[in-house]
């Protein structure tokens, strides 16, 4: 009767719980769907707005392939709130309907179960990114190639593009769940990244490139780090190339050093307290 | 089968102010059905989340198998627990909520399946938990917790909830996990929701042990008394004054304690009384009940 004490890799058994847990309900394939069709909506804006522009005297159209960039280069300024908003439910659930208890005796290390966590969202941050990708192009493309001058698929300066707004989707995932960590009340965390990602960030960036002696700072936000990830920005492309991005590679450092900070908070308060 | 040794060893725990666990041991045996015993916020769900590891004593320990649950390598096939409180994702079926805690306690889906079909959700294993009743969510938290097939289970307040059918099944069934070896540490706030299926009990009140035994051992406390029917009430507390009985007025007639029913009827008979109505009344462990977590209050 006593179970053949089955010796398990507890980190890939709790990957593949994490896995079931997420999947098991409609709110990862809802927010995917949800971001892929919101992508597909500004896509078809942005790509008319940059083809059918009228000839301006101040502003150069833009055209070839910087067309393509500027519509494919907004995946992370436009839906980076969904993999937030997935990463962070992906701890806040188990919180708001009590499933920590049950998830915590089938694993009581619970450093094993935050790390399962912030995997799994990298895993669906990456596959977000795709949908997004998949939105984006399902009617970019065919109104580029129509109207405009084309989507130049294979140019390699656009599947870096691509490629990096999947990379960086990913990041917003990981974030989202660190941060599911440190503020584990589910309402409280929803209301939180919404007015960081929709007020906060976008005022605190546009104040702070106005005021020079903090200008450097900005770019330390962490929209701002994603775009440098992605190197390019509506954000940017609104203000006038306003405010300075840190190279690509520092912008992913300092993504990862959010995640990791909120991580060890998150670790040492929510999932360090008792369960009862 | 040592491995299934529930043992709390001077374990307490304070929440703030609040002192919900004091200097509490005892130990828990495989083969045997345990009841752990207690009025309303005495302590109980707090002592099993303390030997389940997911809430950290003050002071003492609180040990599975000679080890604190989260040091063993599998501790979900160990140990199976139905905690109060624990809840369920309502958008999810009852089936995927297990098949999701399957993979860490080492199980398939099959077995999934099974555990459904044993608690008697069967068809409503595919139905989101959301739609379940009270009851219905008490047999997927067993479901939950029998996933592995444990060795040891605990399970707290199992029978809120159960329809009459389901308790008696819930019962049948607890007798037969012991019957096979294991241990297996029910809780429950009613002695008498238990008595018909626990071997051992444990009672707490206010976070201290103020009792632990067989239940045979419980029952004796109770001692016997004697119910008696009679149209002189006079003459029968004459009577019980002349042999120094203890006799109190209880339901239509009176209770005389510690006396069984032979000796009441030889007397009245000898004294001429008349009498409707002659009992011996059990053990009244209910009363024995109220009087151990009474007194510690
Ligand atoms: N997380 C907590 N914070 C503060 N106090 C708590 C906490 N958990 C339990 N308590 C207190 O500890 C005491 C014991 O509670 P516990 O839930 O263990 O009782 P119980 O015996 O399970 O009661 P019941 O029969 O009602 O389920 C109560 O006074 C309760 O208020
Ligand atoms: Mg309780």
């Amino acid at each position: 009767m006593s179970p053949t004490a089955p010796t398990l890799n507890r980190f890939g058994v709790a990957l593949l719980a994490e896995w079931r847990k997420l999947t098991s309900t409609a709110l990862w394939w809802v927010l995917g769907v949800g971001m892929a069709a919101y992508l597909a909506f500004m896509g078809a804006v942005l790509a008319f707005t940059f083809a059918a522009a009228p000839p301006s005297p101040d502003t150069p159209a833009i055209t070839g392939v910087d067309a393509a960039l500027a519509v494919l280069g907004t995946l992370n300024a436009i839906g980076y709130v969904f993999p937030l908003l997935v990463g962070t439910l992906l701890v806040t659930t188990e919180v708001r309907h009590r499933t920590l208890t049950q998830s915590l005796l089938v694993e009581p290390r619970r450093g094993v179960l935050l790390g399962a966590k912030l995997v799994v969202a990298a895993a669906v941050g990456l596959l977000y990114g795709v949908l997004g990708v998949v939105g984006l192009l399902a009617t970019s493309a065919p109104v580029l190639e129509l109207v405009g001058d084309g989507i130049f698929l294979t140019d390699p300066a656009v599947l870096r593009v691509l490629g990096l707004g999947i990379l960086v989707t990913g990041l917003w995932a990981v974030l989202g769940a660190a941060f599911g960590a440190v503020v584990p009340n589910q309402v409280a965390a929803i209301v939180a990244v919404l007015a960081f990602t929709q007020f906060v960030e976008p005022i605190a960036r546009l104040g702070l490139s106005a005021v020079d002696s903090l200008s450097g700072v900005a770019a330390f936000l962490p929209g701002a780090a994603a775009d440098a990830v992605v190197g390019a920005s509506l954000f940017g492309e609104i203000s006038g190339g306003g405010g300075d991005l840190l190279p690509g590679w520092a912008g992913a450092l300092v993504l990862l050093a959010y995640a990791a900070v909120l991580t060890v908070v998150g670790r040492w308060t929510t999932f360090a307290r008792d369960v009862a | 089968m040592d491995a299934a040794v529930l043992a709390v060893e001077a374990l307490g725990k304070s929440f703030g102010p609040v002192r919900a666990v004091d200097d509490l041991t005892f130990e828990v045996h495989p083969g045997r059905v345990t009841g752990f015993l207690g009025p309303n916020g005495s302590g109980k769900t707090t002592t099993l989340r303390m030997l389940l590891g997911l809430v950290r004593p003050t002071d003492g320990r609180a040990l599975v198998g000679g080890r604190p649950y989260g040091d063993h390598p599998v501790p979900g096939a160990l140990v199976g627990a139905a905690l109060e409180a624990t809840g369920f994702h309502p958008g999810r079926t009852g089936l995927g909520h297990l098949t999701a805690y399957a993979p860490q306690v080492g199980v398939d889906r099959a077995r999934c399946r099974e555990v459904l079909e044993l608690v008697g959700l069967g068809p409503a294993g595919d139905r989101k938990v959301g739609g379940y009743s009270l009851g219905m969510r008490q047999r997927l938290g067993l479901a939950t917790a029998l996933l592995a097939d444990p060795p040891a289970l605990l399970l707290d307040e199992p029978a809120n909830g159960l329809d009459p059918e389901g308790i008696v099944w819930l019962r049948g069934f607890l007798r037969h996990l012991a019957a096979e070896g294991r241990t297996v540490l029910v809780s429950s706030h009613v002695l008498a929701e238990v008595q018909h299926t626990v071997d051992d009990v444990v009672v707490i009140a206010k976070g201290r042990l103020v009792h632990a035994s067989s239940l045979a051992e419980l029952a004796a406390l109770a001692g016997v008394s004697t119910y008696v029917e009679t149209p002189d009430p006079a003459g029968l507390a004459a009577l019980c004054a002349q042999r120094g009985w203890v006799a109190a007025p209880r339901d239509r007639g009176t209770q005389v304690d510690d006396v069984d029913a032979a000796t009441v009827g030889a007397a009245a008979h000898a004294a001429g009384l008349e009498l409707h109505q002659l009992t011996t009344r059990g053990a009244d462990l209910e009363d024995v009940f109220l009087r151990l977590t009474g007194a510690a209050s």
